[in-house]
């Protein structure tokens, strides 16, 4: 078999921080070659420069043998570059046909005018080939997830693609849905299609892959034949050996409940969710994508109705917006950190005060001095990497970013600290300040909720986990009986207990 | 805080002032009746109505929104202190009255955008065309004249030779400045406009301070509006049409951003300004007020487009 694509010395950062060093990738045809690591590997960045998302810093992209300049989405589509995103890019209000044809309408010859019937058959002939039975015409929003993702493949189809890159394609199917994708991949291989396939989930892997690939902390660490290796050889070259001392976990007094959630449910995304946390203690949440994870730290913190009972330091509190949240000593670092945690157009010092404001002023104005005091003390503390208070947050580094976000809560003295994926898109060395933070944190009797998709963080720095499966609380595991395995399990909604 | 942020601030705070600079450079050049003392309060004092509604603006703009309504707010509230003035009701209690009402009439404004949820342009545009009507329902379309003469001081009076719509002009700017800078509703104007999402989970009441900066705009919207009834001694039932869109103008052209969270009161004065004298000054160098328009819609675009280059 030839090589269909051959990535060699990949580099690249971003303002200065090494997302790829020297990693290397190779695809042939007809293979279905699995990548993996941790968040932050570097996986999304390596698929970005294939696709023309970001320009490589240095290395060589060769697409059947010739060199690949691929600057563009739309010159890496034209050699035969798709990717299947974890977020689908469909139009909702838009039909089947004009999806998969969008910007390419088959056209009355130089007219402007749509060739309908043309675009139906033809989107019809690419869905037939998948052996899908969907009517061309319906429109893409009345599509489950799965349908919407098989119709993306057509497409990329459509386009000739050689190369089919399937970021996490199962994360929101059905097992049946995942059934009908791994036949699809089937036939594709058949076709000569070369695949590459970005997935946490070791059993799928196994099932689809031929070789697997696994980068670690944007290092390429090695390419095995699937059939060879094991789960363990795997989890070990992905983790790599310094597991403890990556995760600076102390043993902190665990004392008296801080928080504890009684029958918490909200329409369509949690179902009751019974929980405690008590102080000095890290509950981890693991679980999947679209778990509903993210819905219950906001849930909790007063976004949305909620049914069900909160209480805090055994008193029930009715939290209806994020006031009263911070009121009832609760805080919370989202996942999205630009849409959500900060004002990326604001400074350091206004990002860092604004959920402080009221104790910062006097009869509604602002003391100059005491904000300035307590941003340069939270800088100080946090270690934040900056020139000056002023700068616009926006030109730091994401865990330079990260650390203000943590740094405004942590004025608010919270009691109960809930972290959404707080180390997403953050360098090692800020990861440990991080850890190293939580640590003091709960030495203060600080309890912290700590949502996290990457499971050696999750087994690493929690007392006790948490996991969650459409929704719903599918596993508790105190954490020497944790593993990545039971966790999995429960996260793909066998029910266990450890 | 109340300028704007980022690297290229200086530059972006400069460009409308040095825009401004270069106005009355070339104005005072070509016609020597420009630059002398009545001429330059005249200018100011016609500023002062537009300034007035573009400061309020500032705000609806900072968050993000827009206020399409003022004109019509001009309209209804001066409508209401001049009909009560004119039956005979204590002058200063009309003036508080016609301000309230303006004000609430910015509060509905956002209570619908904040707690309905509607688009600021669509919500403005409809309330623009509600207050213009019940202005010409309660004036039955006819100018409301017979106000009294210590009335019309606040309009066409002077202090120490400054006329008063000046001295109104600059006291607002001065409060609404600190107000913005030094006040943590000014900052979470800002962050309001800046991300929305992060302002709320930051426990801010988001909606409250919506409906505050259209309440904002109301009240100066009707503060301009007394103004303006004064200097022509009458309400006029079409006063104030259009006039946002001269206000819009002055805030952009001052370099506020319209998709929030950049900004300066600062530069809306400025901006103010720069319309102003060049109304002004093509007066004085007899252009037909049909190429007026022309011209100032031409130094619209080059603003932004120069504001955009900068940006890159």
């Amino acid at each position: 078999m030839t090589d269909l694509l051959t990535m060699e010395g990949i580099h690249k950062s971003f303002s200065g921080v090494k997302v790829l060093e020297d990693v290397q990738f190779s695809l042939r045809q007809g293979e279905v070659h699995a990548l993996m690591g941790e968040n932050g590997a570097g996986k999304s960045t390596l698929m970005k420069i294939l696709s023309g998302i970001y320009s490589k810093d240095a290395g060589s992209v060769q697409i059947q043998g010739t060199e690949s300049a691929a600057s563009s989405p739309k010159t890496a589509q034209a050699l035969g570059v798709a990717i299947i995103h974890q977020e689908l890019n469909m139009i909702p209000d838009l039909t089947i046909s004009e999806n998969m044809f969008l910007g390419r309408e088959f056209k009355w010859g130089r007219t402007g005018f749509i060739n309908w019937s043309k675009m139906g058959a033809e989107a019809n002939n690419y869905l037939q080939q998948l052996g899908m039975d969907l009517n061309p015409d319906s429109l893409v929003g009345e599509l489950s997830v799965g349908q919407q993702q098989m119709v993306e493949i057509a497409k990329a189809l459509s386009m000739h693609a050689k190369i089919l890159v399937l970021d996490e394609p199962t994360a929101a199917l059905t097992k049946r849905e995942i059934e009908k994708l791994f036949q699809l991949i089937e036939a594709l291989k058949t076709q000569g299609v070369g695949m590459i396939y970005i997935s946490h989930r070791m059993e799928e892997i196994f099932q689809i892959s031929d070789r697997i690939t696994v980068l670690r902390d944007g290092r390429y660490i090695g390419t095995r034949d699937t059939n060879i290796t094991t789960m363990d050889e795997l989890v070990q070259m992905m983790v790599g050996r310094e597991i403890k001392e990556r995760f600076p976990k102390v043993e902190s007094k665990i004392g008296e409940e801080r928080l504890r959630v009684e029958g918490l449910a909200q329409d369509g995304k949690l179902y009751n969710i019974n929980f405690n946390v008590r102080a000095g203690e890290i509950l981890g949440i693991a679980g999947l994508m679209g778990a509903g994870r993210s819905e219950l730290a906001k849930a909790l913190f007063g976004v949305g109705k909620y049914h069900g009972k909160i209480f805090v330091n055994g008193k029930l509190v009715t939290i209806k917006g994020p006031a009263e949240a911070i009121k009832a000593g609760l805080a919370l670092i989202t996942e999205d950190r630009k849409g959500e945690g900060l004002v990326t157009d604001l400074s350091v010092r206004e990002n860092l005060a604004l959920p402080n404001l009221r104790s910062l002023s006097r009869f509604g104005f602002i003391s100059h001095r005491s904000e300035q005091e307590f941003v340069d003390d939270s800088i100080r503390k946090l270690k934040v990497k900056v020139h000056h208070s002023g700068q616009e947050v926006s030109s730091l580094s994401g865990g330079n970013q990260q650390k203000v976000v943590i740094g405004k809560w942590l004025a608010t003295q919270p009691k109960v600290l809930i972290l959404d994926e707080p180390t997403r898109g953050v360098d090692i060395g800020a990861k440990r300040e991080i850890y190293d933070l939580m640590n003091q944190l709960v030495q203060k009797g600080v309890s912290i909720i700590m949502i996290s998709s990457e499971l050696p963080e999750v087994l690493g720095m929690s007392d006790r986990i948490l996991v969650m499966h459409e929704g719903r609380i599918t596993g508790e595991f105190a954490r020497e009986n944790a593993s990545q395995e039971t966790i999995m399990v429960a996260a793909t909604g066998g029910k266990s207990h450890g | 805080m109340g300028k704007v942020q980022g690297n290229s601030g200086i530059l972006q705070r400069m460009g409308p002032l040095v825009g401004l600079i270069l106005i009355v450079f070339i104005l005072s050049m070509v016609n020597s009746d420009f630059l002398t003392v009545s001429n330059i309060f005249n200018v100011l004092r016609q500023v002062s109505i537009n300034a007035l509604i573009a400061y309020g603006m500032t705000f609806v703009i900072l968050t993000g929104g827009i206020d399409l309504s003022v004109g019509s707010i001009i309209a209804l509230s001066s409508a209401f202190a001049a009909g009560m003035m004119a039956s005979g009701t204590n002058s200063w209690l009309a003036i508080g009255i016609g301000v309230l009402s303006g004000t609430l009439m910015g509060t509905v404004n956002g209570v619908v955008i904040a707690r309905g949820k509607v688009a600021p342009f669509i919500a403005t545009l409809a309330t623009m065309t509600i207050f213009r009507g019940l202005t010409l329902v309660y004036t039955e379309g006819k100018p409301i004249t017979g106000l009294p003469d210590a009335f019309g001081m606040i309009g066409r009076g002077y202090l120490l030779e400054i006329p008063m719509p000046v001295i109104w002009m600059l006291v607002a700017f001065g409060v609404l400045y600190v107000i913005l800078k030094f006040t943590s509703f000014g900052r979470h104007v800002f962050a309001l406009g800046g991300n929305e999402e992060a302002t709320r989970l930051s426990g801010i009441n988001t909606n409250r301070v919506k409906i505050l900066v259209y309440s904002m705009s109301g009240l100066m919207a009707s503060l301009s509006g007394i103004i303006l009834t004064s200097r022509l001694n009458s309400a006029q039932p079409t006063a104030g049409t259009s006039y946002e869109l001269d206000a819009i103008a002055a805030v952009v052209l001052g370099g506020t951003s319209l998709s929030g969270g950049k900004g300066w009161i600062v530069g809306t004065l400025i901006g103010a300004m720069i319309i102003g004298i060049l109304d002004n000054g093509l007066n004085l160098l007899n252009v037909s007020s049909f190429y007026q328009q022309v011209v100032k819609g031409g130094v619209i675009l080059l603003a932004v487009l120069l504001d955009r280059s900068k940006k890159k």
